[in-house]
């Protein structure tokens, strides 16, 4: 099986599919990847040559940002909204919805699992 | 939906007009703005605002990395105290 990207070894799978478990790496860009390589997209990742793979390689390495790179780039963005201490940066530090989301439902992607809050009687029930 | 690129920035043309003649004087006073749908714009960089907020003026040193921004982004208009009952973790 080919090593494409330091340490992704995709599969079994059509080259246009296992291209994709590279984090960065979507269906547009597969595919853009192949085309400006000439690879045929329906080969299986290890039936790529030695060749092939490293012209995906290089194609990858010179135009797009991928894996670690890529992880990098997209803290230092949520840092800088951290830094100059805007809406947005408040949201990430807080770890809240940063885009206008409600809140008092659901958002549990962000704010994790559920912590159950007692609720008070209400007046009718102390009575 | 974001805005026109033909009609750029939408800067609050008095507010840029105090930057300019601040500028000129090298004064580095607060500014006191209740403009906060202002975008930032380069010339802003190094000047002080007072962003009101609905109640205060928040102070706003504007940096390079805020360029782009709108100046009501950096004053918060709610305030969060938390909930009752909650104990209070760590920061």
């Amino acid at each position: 099986m080919p090593r494409i990207a330091g340490v992704d070894i995709p599969n079994e799978k059509r080259i246009v599919i296992s291209l994709q478990y590279i984090l960065g790496v979507g269906p547009h860009i597969a595919r853009q990847i192949l085309k400006a390589t000439g690879v045929s997209e329906s080969v299986r990742a290890k039936d790529v040559t030695d060749d092939e793979a490293k012209r995906i390689a290089v194609e990858l390495e010179q135009k797009y940002t991928v894996e670690g790179a890529l992880r990098r780039l997209v803290q230092s963005n949520i840092q800088r909204l951290k830094d100059i201490g805007c809406y947005r940066g408040l949201r990430h530090r807080k770890g809240l919805p940063v885009r206008g989301q409600r809140t008092k439902t659901n958002s549990r992607t962000r704010k994790g699992k559920a912590k159950t809050v007692a609720v008070k009687k209400s007046i009718k029930a102390m009575r | 939906m974001s805005r026109s690129l033909k009609k750029g920035p939408f800067v609050d043309a008095k507010l840029l007009r105090k930057v300019q003649t601040q500028k000129e004087t090298g004064d580095r006073q607060p500014i006191k703005t209740w403009a906060r749908a202002c975008t930032v714009v380069p010339e802003f960089v190094n000047h002080t605002f007072e962003v009101h907020n609905g109640k205060v003026f928040h102070k706003v040193f504007v940096v390079e990395d805020m360029v782009g921004h709108k100046l009501g982004e950096f004053s918060p208009t709610r305030v969060f105290r938390g909930h009752t009952g909650k104990k209070v973790k760590g920061a």
